[in-house]
């Protein structure tokens, strides 16, 4: 089971909008499409459910070819983000409504319905119409309209995106369970990391109409193959700068230096650009984090268990985020500590070397 | 009674000013009408809407006018319901030039069009037909159609349509179990907006009947008997025609409020 896009490009006139992408999505886990808003996961998860042809390349489901077949011949589902539902019909007959198309026995649908009304606790709701719902309830009628039938592909395009903080985190923990073992391809979007490393499986990053890497998430996550990969998947934004590494020491601007360890050690004296993870440059010292980041705080936030900070260090903006609540002045100096051992070498080509 | 009642009372008093005097009118006689000045029938009289409803050529207009009007309402709001579709999904070369064309059509007189369409109706034989009226009709009624059923249509978000062909819906069954439910207070409207057009218009319709479709505006218009205008009759046909109007406005007041929301009436 699975779905494979092979060479897959999209274009809109003369626009580019999904430069040539081969992808391998199976069943069984989670499949994660995540990039900024316009990298172009909507685009690609309308080229794999038909609602836009292809400009090249091949789609193929479960190895059949399905790249000229329309969104109803492919038997799939998709949630979008807004909380799309057919107004007129009650839940119960919004939920029904693809089984009626396929032309189930009546007796059957009422099963399936309520069954599927009992997973996203929507049966005190069957008989009210959308309009009626909360947001996190209109979702749940779009997502039990996608489970209801035996989709061989689920795509979930940002869905969590326009529900409340509390719902949202409610629901996500349900998703995984709602879609175990029913053996299809899910295909989930989101702009949020920190939701690609909740949903774990595997994700594809993306940036500017093309996937920059994709793998098991938490693999992912640990050695970004690229720059971009490393921005991606960051957020805040990854700090990144340029370095000079001569002999053993490897040095950041005038005032940084540290001694390369581990595969940095083995590097090519030479000028690299250095990624640090926000979470890496902390307030205070220990834990491996050693060298010393001194520069003027610019712009504090505080969101609830965790500080941020921005602060100038030469012609750079760093980015720091730490657990706990910490007191910075902004306009002061403050030292910050970071841990070499967790920092991402690229090469001059944007490729990860160490 | 306040004072900030007393307002609005005035102005609603000022408007049923002159369908009073026409209701008042047609329960009088055509004498008592012509004597002078009274606020009230005198002379209670229900003979003129009896003439109406026992005359063929009165009553006749009637069903002349309502037969018209559907047929164009009904042709207008169909055809108008593909096209609206086209506009507001689709982008395609000149688009929005033949939108704003298409409503060009609404800004001349009719009296432009009578002319060519009575000479083409006549040539082809159309003429004196209750099809020609309503084709006549669709002139100004389909543009103003397409217009309004856009404006519902747009509000509609484009993920609708996707979600119903993910969910298996054939095109022809979306668009008529699910987009048509979802937009049924813009037909209505559209529907209402045909219906009163082509009601109250009066020269195309006159124009291209003699007998056989002669609609009530027209026999309105060719009263003077012998014994001069029969006013009380008209006024009788005249409060007549406001029925349809109001029982049509009455069931589509609530949608036109929508409508006026997304600036589409």
């Amino acid at each position: 089971m699975g779905i494979e896009l092979r060479g897959v490009t999209k274009r809109v006139g003369a626009v580019t909008h999904i430069k040539e992408t081969s992808l391998t999505l199976e069943a069984g886990h989670f499949n994660v499409l995540l990039g900024e808003t316009g990298s172009g996961k909507t685009s690609l998860i309308k080229l794999m459910a038909g609602l836009d042809p292809v400009a090249s390349g091949a789609i193929l489901m479960d190895g059949r070819d399905v790249t000229r077949l329309s969104p109803q011949q492919r038997n799939i589902s998709l949630v979008h983000q807004f909380f799309v539902n057919y107004p007129h019909m009650t839940v119960f007959d919004n939920i029904a409504s693809p089984l009626r198309v396929a032309g189930m026995a009546k007796s059957e649908i009422q099963g399936r319905v309520e069954e599927a009304a009992r997973l996203l606790q929507l049966t005190p709701m069957l008989n009210r119409r959308p309009q009626e719902l909360s947001g996190g309830q209109q979702q749940r009628t779009a997502l039990a309209r996608a489970i209801v039938k035996e989709s061989r592909a689920v795509f979930l395009d940002e869905p969590l995106a326009n529900l409340d903080y509390k719902l949202r985190e409610e629901l996500r923990d349900q998703l995984p369970d709602l879609f175990a073992g029913r053996g299809a391809v899910v295909v989930y979007a989101t702009s949020e990391p920190e939701e690609a490393l909740l949903l774990g499986g595997r994700t594809a990053l993306m940036h500017d109409g093309r996937v920059v890497q994709f793998g098991p998430t938490a693999e992912i996550y640990r050695r970004p193959a690229n720059l971009t990969a490393a921005r991606v998947f960051s957020n805040p934004p990854i700090n990144s700068a340029p370095v000079v590494k001569q002999g053993s020491e490897v040095r950041l601007g005038d005032t940084v230096r540290w001694t390369a360890t581990g595969a940095a050690a083995g590097l090519a004296d030479g000028t690299y650009t250095v990624a640090i993870r926000p979470d890496n440059v902390l307030p205070f010292p220990g834990h491996g984090a050693s060298v010393a980041m001194r520069g003027r705080v610019l712009v504090t936030e505080l969101s609830g268990s965790e500080s941020s900070a921005h602060f100038a260090l030469g012609a750079q903006n760093w980015v720091s985020l730490a657990p706990g609540v910490h007191p910075y002045e902004v306009g002061e100096d403050h030292t910050f500590y970071m841990d070499p051992a967790k920092c991402f070498y690229f090469g001059a080509d944007g490729a990860l070397v160490a | 009674m306040r004072k900030r009642s007393l307002i609005p009372l005035v102005y609603i008093l000022f408007l049923l000013l002159p369908i009073y005097w026409l209701l008042a009118m047609s329960f009088k006689t055509t004498n008592e009408i012509l004597a002078g000045f009274t606020l009230f029938p005198q002379t209670f009289t229900l003979a003129n809407y009896r003439t109406i409803f026992t005359d063929p050529t009165w009553y006749w207009g009637y069903i002349n006018s309502i037969i018209y009007v559907s047929i164009n309402t009904v042709l207008s709001v169909l055809v108008a319901l593909p096209a609206a579709y086209a506009f507001s999904r689709y982008r395609f070369l000149g688009d929005k030039h033949l939108f704003f064309w298409l409503l060009t059509n609404r800004m001349a007189p009719a009296a432009v069009f009578a002319l060519p369409f009575f000479q083409l109706y006549s040539a082809i034989g159309l003429f004196d037909t209750h099809i020609a009226v309503a084709l006549a009709h669709c002139l100004f009624n389909i543009p103003l159609a397409v217009w309004i059923l856009e404006g519902f249509m747009s509000s509609v978000p484009k993920e609708l349509d996707e979600t119903a062909y993910v969910d298996g819906y054939s095109f022809p069954r979306f668009f008529v179990t699910i987009f048509l439910p979802t937009i049924k207070a813009g037909v209505g409207v559209a529907a209402f907006f045909c219906f009163m057009f082509s009601w109250v218009e009066m020269l195309l319709a006159k124009t291209l009947t003699a007998v056989y479709a002669k609609p009530i505006v027209a026999t309105m218009t060719r009263t003077a008997s012998s014994a001069g205008y029969e006013l009380g009759l008209l006024a009788a046909a005249g409060t007549l025609t406001i029925i349809p109007g109001a029982i049509v406005i009455y069931f589509v007041r609530n949608y036109i409020a929508k409508g006026f929301a997304l600036g589409r009436v």
